[in-house]
């Protein structure tokens, strides 16, 4: 069944058209990758599923039902930056979820509240490896760290879908290794959705259960703005959340991911996707 | 190696920025010496004993008038009115700011008005204040007011204005509503920026206050200094300057210090100023 849900899509910016036709269906426990060049309109699109936007034509819906026109606590987002409060300290930034939930007013809790919040958020601190990192402040940690503890926040709430835009684009190479682990983990223990912008294309491969070519498929040199971006690939990878069985249950399945090579037919294709569109 | 690369240490910086203090206290003596050679009475550049004298006088002996300590009185009496107005300046600015940055429909009503009312030279509102609040406290409190309030308000707005978007998103995800997202998001993070504005605020806060005190007053630092300004009483002018001077100084470094320690998320690199 499926929990997202884009039918017949556009999106015009003052008679430049960036998207076009886009129409796409995302199954439950999918983790759905989205790769596409610079400006074809894939972080629009993000906008789009959060609710910051409105598209053009055409509708998106969530389990079946059109998105409000702002962002809800059914979809999670994690920004390649600002994606946590800096003012806040790390358990503070996970504690804030349920306070916002559960003080409708101020939305602070104070004295056993507050201790009972941040009781409750110790074992997902522990599971996004901050426990000995809990009264720093954002400022105070790396973007590898930082890019955890938004994970974890966004996660909190238990949304429907996560929606990652870019989310690991800022980091070294070993610590992008890690939050693909910390990523396919929490995936896997929650099997919930998730929705992941990227123009790492190997990461794309690596993650993803379907991985989703954004591109320009027709270009009218006369009128170059005529056309917009739309859905040109549409791969299926592996199977959506697989049984916990089938993966490698060790620290590190990110590893293990990598180590399998992708579908073999898959990959020459992307590499030749910059190029196909005619 | 170049001049831009040698950096003094730190006993260095030390001597040398008390080097500009030196020299003006010197150059100060010996210009008041030279006079006083010349003319035993000279008034105005009163010695370093004169002021003292004067100090002495005016700060730890009661006046045989009233019976109270006037420089004391005249610092209660200014600080009383900087402070009142200041926090009115400040709540407005809160308020005001970030309800401007936050809401995009007050923002649109009020940001041209705020933006031209920051535009009046606020000196020039003095006799109306003067006319409509009577001689009081009240115009002199609103003087500081109307003369801080808007540049305060302004950079507020903009402080929230800056919350990037993303975080925006991110707590409207985590189920926020509007007025959480002002409690948990737009204040905490407008703090550092608010004290800021008050730092900034205070600079012409001090102006307003002497301005306002000079023209009508009972009390006052900047009342007194423009009292015995009609007998040439330097003595007393010179520390009474210099005191505003330490309490500015001193009202400065303690928003600074308060900045630093309650809100250490916002110094977390290099500090500020």
């Amino acid at each position: 069944m499926s929990v997202l849900e884009v039918r017949g899509l556009g999106v015009d910016y003052d008679g430049v058209r960036v998207l076009e036709r886009i129409d796409l269906s995302v199954a439950a426990g999918a983790f759905c990758t989205v790769v596409g060049a610079s400006g074809c309109g894939k972080s629009t699109f993000l906008r789009i599923l959060l609710g910051q936007e409105r598209p053009t034509r055409g509708e998106v819906l969530l389990d079946g039902v059109p998105i409000p026109p702002e962002p809800m606590p059914d979809r999670g987002v994690v920004f390649q930056k600002y994606s946590v409060f800096a003012h806040l300290s790390v358990r503070d930034n996970l504690a804030l979820p349920l306070e916002i939930q559960r003080a409708r007013g101020l939305g602070r809790l104070f004295g056993r509240a507050r201790r009972q919040v941040r009781a409750e958020v110790a074992d997902l601190l522990h599971r996004i490896g901050l426990e000995h990192a809990g009264d720093r402040y954002p400022g105070q940690l790396s973007g590898g760290m930082q890019q955890r503890l938004a994970i974890g926040q966004a996660l909190v709430l238990k949304p429907r879908v996560l929606l990652l835009d870019e989310p690991f684009g800022a980091l070294d190479p070993g610590i992008k290794k890690d939050m693909h682990a910390l990523i396919l983990n929490l995936w896997q223990d929650t099997g919930m959705t998730v929705f992941m912008v990227t123009h790492d294309i190997q990461e794309a491969f690596q993650l993803g259960t379907r991985l989703v070519v954004f591109d320009k498929l027709r270009h009218d040199p006369h009128a170059p703005r005529a056309f917009g971006a739309t859905i040109t690939y549409d791969l299926p990878l592996r199977p959506p959340q697989p049984p916990a069985a089938d993966r490698p249950a060790g620290p590190d399945p990110a590893a293990a991911a990598a180590s399998q090579p992708p579908a073999p037919d898959a990959a020459p294709e992307t590499g030749e996707t910059p190029d196909a569109a005619p | 190696m170049r001049l831009i690369n040698q950096k003094p240490s730190r006993i260095a910086r030390y001597a040398l920025g008390a080097l500009p203090f030196a020299a003006v206290l010197l150059i100060y003596s010996v210009a008041s010496k030279l006079r006083h050679m010349e003319n035993p009475q000279d008034r105005l550049l009163p010695s370093l004993q004169q002021m003292a004298a004067a100090v002495e006088r005016m700060a730890f002996t009661p006046s045989k008038r009233t019976g109270e300590y006037t420089m004391w009185l005249d610092t209660l009496a200014s600080l009383e009115r900087i402070g009142i107005g200041m926090l009115v300046s400040t709540v407005l600015a809160l308020v005001l700011g970030i309800a401007m940055g936050a809401i995009p429909r007050i923002r649109a009503t009020l940001a041209p008005f705020v933006g031209a009312f920051s535009l009046i030279p606020p000196i020039t509102v003095l006799p109306i204040l003067f006319i409509v609040f009577g001689l009081g406290e009240t115009a002199k409190i609103a003087l500081i007011v109307v003369g801080t309030a808007p540049v305060m308000t302004r950079t507020v707005a903009q402080a929230t204005a800056d919350v990037p978007d993303e975080l925006l998103v991110k707590v409207q995800t985590l189920g926020a509503n509007s007025w959480q997202i002002v409690t948990r998001v737009f204040v905490p993070m407008v703090l550092p920026r608010l004290i800021g504005a008050i730092r900034m605020g205070l600079v012409p806060a001090w102006i307003f206050l002497v301005s306002a005190e000079a023209i009508a007053a009972e009390q006052g630092l900047g009342y007194r200094i423009f009292l015995v300004r009609r007998y040439l009483a330097m003595d007393v002018i010179l520390p009474y300057v210099a005191w505003i001077t330490i309490i500015a100084y001193v009202l400065d470094r303690a928003f600074y210090l308060l900045s630093r320690k309650g809100l250490r998320w916002a110094h977390g690199e290099g500090g500020a100023l």
